[in-house]
């Protein structure tokens, strides 16, 4: 379980998560949603300990992320922030194989290999695995990022924009990918997305932020109505069915 | 990212009869640095071996310290800013001990200075510039978000603003004193300061365990901070004992031969494009291999083959300029 319990985090004088409590429980996915600025990124980053937040506090299974040992919270949860850059020229499978850091520190065992392996053939990075990353398509690394934090094989994972510069048969991939590691292996996932229909299409539950605060949060089918979405984003939003499920048409 | 890849298609042309494994490469070099050893040692020495050897045998101790402490504190350097083309030296760490050097005349006098131990004093001038360099440290990396052009534009300044400070003091003094602090400051590969040459080799030697011991660290760190952290490296406690390594062997370098700017960048460029690895479990050791290899053939070839005296510092830096010059045309270096 993640508590996030009165969480505020300042910059300067402007608040831009403003006293957020939010307990997201073992298992499912979790999508978090809301315009450019809204939060998003502080709020996963002081859940991943990236930041440090201002007041409040956040737990991971009880542990406090601000007190608790860095390599014993890498066992449990693992984030992938919005934009990575990476000095050396590593390949694809270097980069998935530093997903087993928290495990081995870099002396790779035969576990660690199996981990590769298993991350590689999920996430089809078969042909790609000995190219350097500077060699990748934007959308091409960022797979290879997601892939890293999958080989950590962590409880929790927490994404910020994992769809970052995917093509649309890419991005279903993934999250298709994502919701098939979170129903098979129980994983606990978390992750940012703009696209309002993939939010409701695959997550169990959606979470909006506006201004630094939670503005939204329920089911897929409580957050796809057209009043609480022009709340959010401040456009017109028609909502229709498609395929059983709701679909929001903002475009126009 | 592609800053290596010069030189690695160099190596990738190398025969391919042989895998050429990080471990086969770092043999090679070793190789190559026994040859110059040999040379440097016994070259021209016209049979006197009781006055050769030991008299060179102390200028290669100097010149193996120095060589490993500006590889080690520069590949720690880039990799805890996350970036190929700084050096320490570039942030003006070798200026700041300059200015060290140089208050400690203006106030103390050298007729003083020359009384204290050289060792405690270098313990003492080590100790302020890291109490400096902390602060500053504090302020870039960790109060505020460190990026890489405050990092420069701050290196460039402080750096300008210790050397015109030092030249501002070095006018005060009176020309005696004037001649003792030029002595320090002119970078020199031949005449090495030897009073400090038992500790130097101490305290790299310590700096160099510590920073083997947390190399594993290192190579996560080069994913960079977020990834680094999420992966349970605890950023700003590593950080900041490879930032304290740093300083003190910037301290020996300086000390013992004199400011060098530039080197650093051809030894991290080379080591990092033959060592054929970015683990630092082989760039460190190929960095320091082959900055020695550079000091030690460079120093036989011009000073028994050519018979010049003092130019290898200056060879050195122009090269070291060059490669500066083209990894920042290639804008490729983060
Ligand atoms: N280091 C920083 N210093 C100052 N302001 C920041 C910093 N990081 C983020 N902000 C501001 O905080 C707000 C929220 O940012 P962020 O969490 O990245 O939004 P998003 O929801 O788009 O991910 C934005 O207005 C942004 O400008
Ligand atoms: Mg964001």
């Amino acid at each position: 379980m993640i508590e996030v319990d009165n969480v505020t985090k300042r910059y300067g004088s402007t608040t831009v998560v403003d006293s957020v409590s939010l307990t997201i429980a073992k298992g499912g996915m979790t999508a978090i949603v809301g315009p450019n600025g809204a939060g998003k990124s502080t709020l996963c980053s002081m859940i991943g300990r990236l930041i440090p937040m201002d007041e409040g506090s956040i737990k991971v299974d009880r542990f406090d992320v601000t007190a608790t040992k860095g390599e014993r919270l890498a066992r449990r949860i693992s984030i992938l922030s919005q934009e990575n850059h990476v000095t050396a020229r590593l390949s694809v499978e270097d980069l998935v194989l530093l997903g087993r850091y928290p495990y081995t520190h870099g002396r790779t065992t035969v576990e660690d290999r199996e981990h590769l392996e298993a991350t590689i053939d999920f996430m089809e990075l078969g042909p790609l695995r000995h190219r350097f990353l500077d060699q990748l398509s934007g959308g091409q690394r960022q797979r290879a990022f997601v892939a890293m934090v999958l080989c950590q094989d962590t409880d929790y994972i927490l994404l910020d924009e994992p769809l970052n510069s995917l093509d649309m048969k890419h991005a279903v991939a993934m999250m298709k990918l994502l919701r098939r590691v979170c129903d098979e292996q129980q994983k606990t996932i978390v992750y940012v997305v703009h696209d309002v229909n993939i939010a409701s299409w695959y997550s169990d539950r959606v979470v909006a932020l506006r201004d630094g605060r939670i503005v939204h949060d329920g089911n897929p089918s409580s957050f796809m109505q057209p009043e609480v979405m022009e709340s959010i984003f401040e456009v017109d939003v028609v909502i229709r069915e498609v395929k059983g499920k709701p679909f929001a048409v903002y475009y126009g | 990212m592609a800053v290596s890849l010069p030189v690695s298609r160099l190596a990738n042309a190398l025969p391919r009869t042989m895998a050429w494994t990080p471990l086969v490469r770092l043999a090679v070099l070793i190789l190559l640095l026994a040859i110059a050893t040999v040379a440097f040692m016994t070259l021209e020495s016209r049979g006197n071996w009781d006055f050769v050897l030991p008299f060179r045998g102390r200028k290669l101790a100097a010149l193996v310290v120095v060589g490993c402490a500006v590889a080690i504190s520069t590949v720690s350097f880039q990799t805890i800013t996350s970036n190929r083309l700084l050096t320490p030296a570039i942030m003006g760490l070798d200026s700041l001990y300059m200015f060290v050097q140089a208050l400690s005349v203006f106030f103390l006098g050298s007729a003083t200075m020359i009384m204290i131990d050289p060792r405690v004093r270098f313990l003492i001038e080590i100790l302020i510039m890291a109490s400096f360099a902390g602060a500053l440290f504090w302020w870039l990396f960790i109060r505020s978000r460190f990026d890489l052009h405050m990092i420069l534009l701050v290196g460039v300044v402080f750096g300008i603003l210790f050397r015109s400070l030092t030249g501002f003091v070095m006018r005060m003094i009176d020309p005696a004193e004037y001649i003792f602090l030029q002595d320090i400051f002119f970078a020199s590969f031949g005449a090495v300061d030897r009073t400090l040459l038992g500790i130097s080799a101490v305290l790299v030697t310590a700096g160099g365990l510590v920073v083997w011991r947390v190399q594993d660290r290192l190579d996560a760190l080069l994913l960079g901070r977020p990834m680094a952290i999420g992966l349970g490296i605890d950023y700003q406690r590593t950080i900041a004992l490879l930032f304290g390594v740093v300083v003190v062997m910037i301290a020996v370098s300086t000390a013992l031969v004199g400011p060098i700017t530039f080197m650093g960048l051809i030894v991290s460029f080379l080591a990092y494009g033959l060592a054929g690895s970015w683990k630092h479990r082989y760039v460190l050791p190929a960095s320091c291999i082959i900055a020695c290899l550079l000091l030690i053939g460079g120093q036989t070839i011009l000073e028994r083959v050519f018979s010049y005296n003092t130019t290898l510092s200056i060879v050195i830096e122009f090269a070291g300029g060059i490669v500066f010059l083209i990894l920042l045309f290639r804008g490729k270096y983060t």
